[in-house]
C-alpha cells in the first residue's frame, strides 16, 4: 500500500507516554505509538524490548504505570481483556492461550464474550474460518491441532468479535514459508477491510514486506518510526539493535570426515499419547559438518532429542540403532553417552540445561564433573570455578560473576554459558535444539559462530531448529522432520527454503537416504 | 429377594459419604487443586453436623453446619495454597492432621449420644413398585441429594460456559488468564465447593449412616474418595461406580463375618479398600483417558505474572 495521509484521519488507537515498570526493569518508558485504520504497523524490537509488555497493555492484561490510551479519539482504560474485547481489540498470543483438551469451539467459546451455545459457534466458526480461507472443524480437539492450525484458532477467536485492531504477537515464528503467505494474504485482506493490524516481530524482511509503518524498540523505548518499504534490512536493524546486524562466516565443509553419529532404522512408540513415534529414521552426521534438522514442533524432534541426549534410552537390543564413533550407545543413559564425547544443548535452558537457583559454576559441575573437577567423590572447588570463569570469559556471558545464580542470567546469556560449557568439554558430537531460541540477535550471532568453528575442528554437529533461517545460515545438510520421519537429506547448497518448507508439511519425495555410506575422502 | 434389595440399600448407604466427597474433590481437582485434605474436612463436617444436631435437635441445622464446617475448613486450605501459595500436598496433608484432632476435640462431649436418624421419603405410587421402589423411591433424602449432585456436577462441567473454564483453569491457568479469567477466584469457588461436600458427606456419615459421633469415624473413607477420583480419570460417572463398589464390598463383607467364615476380620475390612483400587487401577489404564481428563496444572501453584 502506498504511503497515506496520516494526518487526514484519526488514529484508531493512540498510546501516549505509557511507562510500565518492574521491580528490576523499566518494560516501557515513556512509549508512543499511533495506528491507523486498515494500517498493517510492526512493532519491531528484540527479545526484552518491551514489545510484549506493550501488546498485554493494550489488550487488558497488565496495567500500565502512567500513560494514555485512546480509542477512536476518546480516552479509555483497560482493566480486562473482555474490555479489550469489547472495544474491539483481540489479539493472537505467541506462546497459543489454547486448552489442548478442549474442542476448538469450547477453546473459542472461553474467548468470545456471547451466549453459551456451541452449536451455533460451531457454524460461526465454519463459517468465518470458510470466508477468511482458514479451514477448520470446530469438533477437533486442539491437542490433535498441528501449530499452524492452533494459529488459526486463535485467529477464527479473534474474527468472530469482527476486530477492529488486531494484535499478532510473533505470529510467524512458528510457521512455514507457505503458512506464512497463508497469513499474510489474511492479514492484508483484513486490513483492506479496515481492520488496523499491530505486527510484532523480529523478522526484518517480514515487517518489510507486509507493513505500512514500523515502530522500533530497544529497552523500552521508542528508538524510530520509519516506513519499512523505504528502509533496507539493515537500516531496520540498525534501529532495532543500535548497530550492524552481525554476520556469520560460514566458509566451506571439510569434506570427508568419518561418521561420528550414526542413526539406523530407528524406530519408537511416544510415550506420550499426544506424542509422535519416531519412524525408521536414519541419519549420519559426519565429522566437520553441521547437519541441521528442520521441523514444525511437535513433529517428533522432542522424542528424537530424548532418545539422542539418552534421557530415554533404548532397549538393549537395540542399542546399534545410534552410534557415536562406532559404539552402540542406543541403549546407554545420557552420562555414560557423555563420557564418549557426546554434548547436548537441550531447548529448555531453565530446568533441562541448567539448574535455575544454583550459580553458574554449581552449573558447570553438572555436565563438566568429567573435565578433573571431582576428586574421590569430592569437588575440587578451584577447578570448578576456573572452568565456570574461563566460560564466562571466552564466551563472553554477561552476568555478575560465577556465583550469580543461573536464573538471573538473561537468556541469551545463559545460552552462551550452556553452549560454552559444553564446547569446553572437547566434545566429538554436539547436539543443540533451538540454539538461538529467544535469544537477541547479537548473542545468536556469537552462538552461530561457536558452532561453526566448532565444525572446522572436526566435531559433527547436529542443530534441531524451527527457525529455518538460521538452519540456512549454519548448516551444510539440512533434512527435514514431518510426522515422525525424515525426508532426504540435502546439500545446504541444492535446496532452498520453498522446497523445505514444503517437505516441512510433510510432502517430501519417499526415497530413503542410504544408512552409511563412507564419503571417500575428496577434500 | 429382600437380602439382595437389603445388601444394595446398605450398598447405597455405604457408598454416599464417598459419593459426596469424591465429587466435590473432582470439582476442586478439575480447577488444578489438589486438596488432600478431604479426610480432614469430612470429619470435621461430620463432628460440627453432630454436636448442633445434638444440641439444637434439628438435623437439618446440622446438615447444613456440616456443610459450612467442611467449605470453613477448606478456606482455610484455600487461604494458604491460593493466597499465600504454599505447597498443596504439604497443606492438605496438615489440613487432615488438624481436622482429625479437632474434631476429637469438639466431639468430647458427644461420643455417647444418640441420634434418631432420617426419615426415609417414600415417593408415593413409584415406592409400591417391586425392587425399585425400595431401592431408588424410599430413600433418605440425602441420598436424593447425593443423586441430584452427580447430574448436576456431570450438567456442571460439561455443558456449561462456568464449567467448560474450570476444566480450563484446571489445564492452564496461564491461558485461562491472558483470556481475562480470575484463575484465583475460579480455584476459590471450587475449593470451596470440594469442602462443602466433604462437609456433607461427613454429615451423611455421621447424622444418617451411623448416626453416631465416633472418633476419627471416617476411617480413611477421605483418602478413599481421594483415590477414587483419581482411578476414576476425574470422570464423574465412573467415581459413583467406584463409591458404590466400596460400598458393597464393604456390606459384603460385614456379611462374610457375619456367616462366621474363618478369615479374620481385620484382613476382611481390607477387602473395600483393596477391591476398590484394584477396579478403578484396571478401568483406568488407558493413557489416552488421562491424559484428555486428568488436569494438566493438577497440585501446581500458581503464581500470576502481572
Amino acid at each position: 500500500m502506498a504511503q497515506r495521509d496520516r494526518t487526514a484521519v484519526e488514529p484508531r488507537l493512540a498510546l501516549s507516554g505509557i511507562t510500565k515498570i518492574y521491580p528490576t526493569v523499566i518494560a516501557n518508558d515513556n512509549v508512543n505509538l499511533k495506528v491507523y485504520p486498515g494500517e498493517i504497523h510492526a512493532v519491531l524490537g528484540e527479545n526484552g524490548a518491551g514489545k510484549s509488555t506493550l501488546m498485554k497493555i493494550i489488550y487488558g492484561v497488565t496495567k500500565p504505570d502512567r500513560g494514555e490510551i485512546i480509542w477512536q479519539g476518546k480516552p479509555v482504560e483497560i482493566a480486562r481483556p473482555a474490555e479489550a474485547r469489547r472495544l474491539g481489540i483481540g489479539m493472537v498470543f505467541q506462546h497459543f492461550s489454547l486448552f489442548e483438551t478442549l474442542t476448538v469451539a469450547q477453546n473459542i467459546a472461553l474467548g468470545v464474550d456471547q451466549e453459551f451455545d456451541l452449536e451455533k459457534l460451531s457454524a460461526q466458526i465454519s463459517e468465518v474460518s470458510h470466508n477468511y480461507g482458514l479451514p477448520l472443524d470446530p469438533k477437533r480437539m486442539v491437542h490433535s491441532l498441528s501449530v499452524g492450525e492452533r494459529q488459526r484458532v486463535e485467529i477464527v477467536r479473534c474474527l468472530l468479535q469482527k476486530p477492529r485492531l488486531l494484535i499478532m504477537d510473533e505470529p510467524t515464528s512458528v510457521l512455514t514459508p507457505q503458512a506464512v503467505r497463508t497469513l499474510f494474504d489474511t492479514l492484508r485482506r483484513l486490513a483492506q477491510e479496515g481492520c488496523s493490524i499491530l505486527y510484532i516481530s523480529h523478522k526484518l524482511e517480514e515487517i518489510r514486506e507486509l507493513c505500512h509503518s514500523a515502530t522500533v524498540m530497544r529497552g523500552g523505548r521508542v528508538t524510530a518510526e520509519a516506513d519499512p518499504q523505504q528502509e533496507t534490512a539493515s537500516s531496520l536493524a540498525r534501529m532495532m539493535i543500535g548497530r550492524e546486524l552481525p554476520v556469520c562466516e560460514h566458509g566451506t565443509a571439510r569434506q570427508g570426515g568419518a561418521a561420528r553419529l550414526v542413526i539406523s532404522g530407528l524406530s519408537r512408540p511416544a510415550d506420550d499419547p499426544f506424542g509422535t513415534d519416531l519412524r525408521d529414521i536414519n541419519l549420519q552426521v559426519n565429522g566437520g559438518e553441521i547437519v541441521g534438522i528442520a521441523g514444525i514442533s511437535g513433529n517428533g524432534q522432542q522424542e528424537l532429542l530424548l532418545t539422542l541426549s539418552g534421557e530415554r534410552p533404548l532397549n538393549r537390543r537395540d542399542a546399534a540403532a545410534i552410534k557415536i564413533d562406532g559404539h552402540d550407545v542406543g541403549h546407554l543413559g545420557a552420562s555414560a553417552r557423555r563420557d564418549l564425547g557426546l554434548t547436548f544443548v537441550p531447548e529448555e535452558r531453565l530446568g533441562r540445561g541448567a539448574v535455575p537457583p544454583m550459580s553458574l559454576s554449581e552449573n558447570s559441575l553438572l555436565t563438566g564433573h568429567r573435565s578433573g573437577m571431582v576428586r574421590f567423590g569430592l569437588i575440587k572447588a578451584n577447578k570448578v570455578k576456573e572452568f565456570a570463569e574461563k566460560c564466562v570469559k571466552n564466551f563472553d556471558v554477561r552476568c555478575g560473576g560465577v556465583h550469580a545464580a543461573a536464573k538471573s542470567l538473561s537468556g541469551g546469556n545463559l545460552q552462551k554459558f550452556i553452549v560454552g560449557r559444553e564446547i569446553l568439554q572437547k566434545p566429538n558430537v554436539l547436539i543443540a535444539a533451538q540454539p538461538t531460541w529467544g535469544v537477541d540477535v547479537g548473542a545468536a550471532a556469537v552462538i552461530r559462530q561457536e558452532l561453526i568453528d566448532l565444525r572446522n575442528q572436526g566435531l559433527a554437529v547436529l542443530v534441531i531448529s524451527e527457525e529455518l533461517e538460521e538452519l540456512f545460515e549454519i548448516c551444510d545438510r539440512i533434512v527435514v522432520i514431518a510426522n515422525g520421519r525424515l525426508s532426504p537429506i540435502k546439500a545446504t547448497a541444492d535446496t532452498n527454503m520453498e522446497e523445505i518448507g514444503m517437505w516441512m508439511s510433510g510432502l517430501f519425495p519417499e526415497e530413503r537416504e542410504q544408512p552409511v555410506v563412507r564419503e571417500s575422502g575428496h577434500a | 429377594m429382600d437380602t439382595i434389595v437389603g445388601i444394595l440399600l446398605a450398598t447405597l448407604g455405604a457408598g454416599t459419604p464417598l459419593v459426596f466427597a469424591a465429587l466435590g474433590e473432582l470439582v476442586s481437582e478439575k480447577s488444578g487443586v489438589l486438596n488432600l485434605g478431604v479426610e480432614g474436612m469430612m470429619i470435621v463436617g461430620a463432628v460440627c453436623g453432630f454436636a448442633v444436631a445434638a444440641e439444637s435437635g434439628s438435623l437439618w441445622l446440622g446438615v447444613i453446619t456440616s456443610i459450612v464446617a467442611g467449605a470453613g475448613t477448606a478456606l482455610l486450605f484455600g487461604v494458604l495454597t491460593l493466597t499465600f501459595q504454599a505447597n498443596q500436598v504439604a497443606a492438605g496433608l496438615a489440613l487432615t492432621i488438624f481436622g482429625v484432632g479437632l474434631s476429637a476435640y469438639i466431639g468430647l462431649d458427644y461420643t455417647s449420644v444418640a441420634l434418631t436418624g432420617m426419615a426415609q421419603i417414600h415417593i408415593p405410587l413409584l415406592s409400591e413398585l417391586p425392587i425399585v421402589g425400595p431401592l431408588l423411591f424410599s430413600l433418605d433424602p440425602l441420598l436424593y441429594l447425593s443423586f441430584v449432585c452427580f447430574a448436576a456436577i456431570t450438567y456442571f462441567l460439561y455443558r456449561t460456559k462456568a464449567g467448560l473454564l474450570l476444566r480450563a483453569v484446571g489445564e492452564s491457568p496461564e491461558s485461562a488468564l491472558s483470556l481475562g479469567y480470575s484463575v484465583i477466584a475460579i480455584r476459590y469457588m471450587a475449593v470451596l465447593f470440594g469442602g462443602a461436600m466433604a462437609g456433607l458427606g461427613g454429615a451423611y456419615l455421621a447424622l444418617v449412616y451411623t448416626p453416631l459421633w465416633v472418633e476419627a469415624m471416617t476411617a480413611g473413607r477421605g483418602w478413599i474418595a481421594l483415590a477414587l477420583v483419581v482411578f476414576a480419570t476425574w470422570r464423574p460417572a465412573r467415581v459413583m461406580i467406584g463409591a458404590y463398589l466400596f460400598g458393597g464390598v464393604t456390606i459384603i463383607q460385614f456379611h462374610v463375618q457375619g456367616f462366621g467364615v474363618d478369615i479374620p476380620s481385620q484382613l476382611l475390612s481390607t477387602l473395600p479398600y483393596l477391591a476398590t483400587i484394584v477396579v478403578l487401577v484396571l478401568i483406568s489404564r488407558d493413557i489416552n483417558t488421562i491424559r484428555l481428563n486428568a488436569p494438566a496444572s493438577l497440585g501446581k501453584a500458581y503464581h500470576p505474572s502481572v
